[in-house]
């Protein structure tokens, strides 16, 4: 009698206390997934009521080239970005996991970046890659590299938001680094008995230690690739005393806000954003299934 | 003294000035590579006291500095209407999402209750759900609920908590022992007692660390203001960064040390966070990864 009190009581009050993720969760979860599958289904300006077409959003969608060059702007940049973003900052990791006492002060130069607004990070783009004036370009002609123009050419503008996205691995690498400094030092000792030279140590004892970690960077990154806003719509979209646009930086939220919010397209809009959830789940899904393959969790019976 | 072990001094010998040289070379990578992190930093505060002429010279020191374009910036853009408007919002929605994701992360750390398991799958799932998705529906509630054109969608949702600081902070929790909670309960202290008066001043570097965590976030956010805010008087600074990019960039005149020198301002209360709880956000960060 009295336990079943009691643990009601429990249920009660930890019900209470989790409430305000409850009511968030129907308001600003639940209900909007739910809702804009409705839309999806609409014809929708805000100004009048939502009126239902059926499928016909998502047969324009099939059909709008403006999609088809948004979904191949997004994967171009994703599946350049998400390698070389983990890469970058699994190499920095491993650096600063050598450096030993000074490993601290390189880890806060890393990081600081990260703190910069995705917005001025789209001016330093333009600013720094700037194809004729550009640091960078500078930079590069000291080794005799004629750099492109990063800024204006279709061809080099994801290459240079991938490579300005590197700027603010900040994060992963400390990460990283973290799952670094938590690897047993007897494994290194015990590989180092047997032969095993650094290479050989770093891909046989340490990635396989720190690939929950690296899994993590790299789903959560691949999401926010998918997701690249910020940064390219601050460098190459607006609407000044001229608007510009620019169609290699034409990323899929980017098409998704302007029909949303410019067009007032809220029914195509929310299709739009079906789509992308659905593509994110399913690129999700599969780094999951492969990460079954390849990721070592501690503890996990085999 | 063997030969055996003589040889083996000589080896370690070797092997240690192997790594001495080693951590050098490592040292000098560092280096070269911290240089290039900072320098568009420095390259940007030192383009923001250089005039028009001299903004792509590339140089480390300005040739002529001069503070004119602050003054240019500050009569071409309401810039502090705009940091105002920005900590107000970055305050509020830092404090409310830490006090309510403290105590969801309380619910599910310290009651055990049935349900408990799924509803905390469901926490972890909406980690990973795409913002994008809720954009336009979150548009069309505050839109039905006339709060459209301020300030009031930037921050209020987090009144209901948020799923990755839930997540961060039950890690915290979990940590805790559970005996002085029983006492404390036994000596008749009640539930809420126990968690604003135990569990959450034990967990304080975390709940500084939620907050730093959300003030970063919210103080750079563009894509809400951007959908949210039409007047200019109730932008916050990124917002009103890109209205500057738009008039005096790419879409306008061409007058980069105005553009220079707001993103200055937009940054360097960023720098200025960073310093200041820099102990909370390397050790934060280091929790959330190895337990994802």
């Amino acid at each position: 009698m009295t336990t079943s009190a009691r643990a009601r009581r429990e249920r009660r009050t930890g019900l209470a206390f989790i409430s305000p993720w409850i009511v968030g969760f129907v308001v600003f979860t639940a209900w909007p997934i739910l809702y804009s599958g409705y839309l999806s289904l609409t014809d929708y300006d805000v100004l009048t009521d939502p009126a239902f077409v059926g499928l016909e959003n998502y047969e324009r969608m099939a059909a709008d080239p403006q999609v088809r060059l948004a979904l191949w702007n997004t994967l171009q940049y994703a599946v350049v970005q998400v390698p070389l973003y983990v890469l970058v900052s699994l190499a920095l990791a491993l650096l600063l996991h050598q450096a030993g006492r000074a490993s601290g002060f390189f880890r806060t130069a890393f990081f600081v970046p990260k703190m910069t607004p995705p917005v001025a990070v789209g001016v330093l783009l333009l600013l720094l890659f700037n194809g004729q004036y550009g640091l960078v370009n500078e930079a590069l002609a000291v080794v005799g590299i004629d750099g492109p123009s990063w800024t204006t050419d279709p061809a080099w503008i994801k290459p240079g938001l991938a490579l300005v996205s590197l700027w603010s691995v900040g994060t992963a690498v400390v990460i990283l680094l973290a799952a670094l400094q938590d690897v047993p030092t007897e494994l290194y000792d015990a590989a180092r008995v047997d032969g095993a030279g650094w290479w050989r140590r770093t891909r046989t004892v340490t990635l396989p230690m720190i690939s929950g970690a690296l899994f993590f960077v790299t789903v959560v990154n691949t999401i926010a690739a998918f997701q690249m806003f910020t940064e390219a719509y601050s460098a190459f979209f607006g609407a000044g005393t001229s608007s510009y646009s620019n169609d290699a930086a034409l990323f899929y939220v980017i098409y998704l806000f302007r029909e949303g919010f410019a067009e007032l397209h809220m029914g195509y809009a929310s299709a739009l954003a079906w789509l992308l959830f659905v593509v994110i789940m399913l690129v999700t899904a599969v780094q999951l299934a492969v990460s079954r393959c390849l990721v070592y969790y501690e503890g996990e019976q085999r | 003294m063997t030969a055996v072990a003589l040889g083996a001094r000589a080896d370690r010998g070797v092997a240690r000035r192997r790594q001495r040289w080693l951590r050098a070379l490592v040292v000098a990578a560092l280096t070269v590579l911290a240089v290039v992190f900072v320098y568009p930093l420095v390259w940007l505060l030192s383009a923001s006291f250089k005039p028009r002429a001299e903004i792509f010279d590339n140089r480390l020191l300005p040739r002529t500095p001069t503070l004119e374009n602050y003054l240019t910036v500050w009569d071409a853009a309401p810039l502090g209407l705009w940091l105002a408007n920005t900590l107000v919002v970055t305050a509020l929605a830092a404090t409310t999402v830490t006090l309510s994701s403290a105590l969801v992360a309380w619910g599910f750390a310290h009651y055990r209750f049935r349900g408990r398991g799924p509803l905390f799958g469901l926490v972890l799932a909406t980690m990973m759900l795409p913002g994008a998705v809720t954009l336009i529906p979150t548009y069309l509630i505050w839109h039905q609920l006339g709060f459209v054109g301020t300030t009031v969608p930037l921050w209020s949702g987090n009144l209901f908590g948020s799923a990755f600081y839930v997540f961060l902070l039950r890690q915290f929790f979990l940590r805790l022992p559970r005996e002085p909670f029983e006492a404390a309960r036994l000596d008749g202290a009640s539930e809420w007692t126990l968690f604003w008066r135990i569990a959450v001043p034990l967990c304080r570097p975390a709940l500084v660390l939620t907050f730093l965590f959300e003030a970063q976030a919210s103080w750079t956010d563009l894509m809400r203001p951007l959908v949210y805010l039409q007047d200019t008087a109730t932008f916050t600074v990124p917002r009103g960064l890109k209205a500057v990019i738009d008039q005096f960039g790419p879409g306008g005149e061409s007058q980069w040390e105005v553009v220079v020198t707001a993103s200055v301002i937009t940054t360097v209360p960023m720098i200025l966070l960073f310093f200041a709880g820099q102990r909370y956000f390397v050790q934060g960060i280091a929790t959330t990864g190895s337990k994802g």
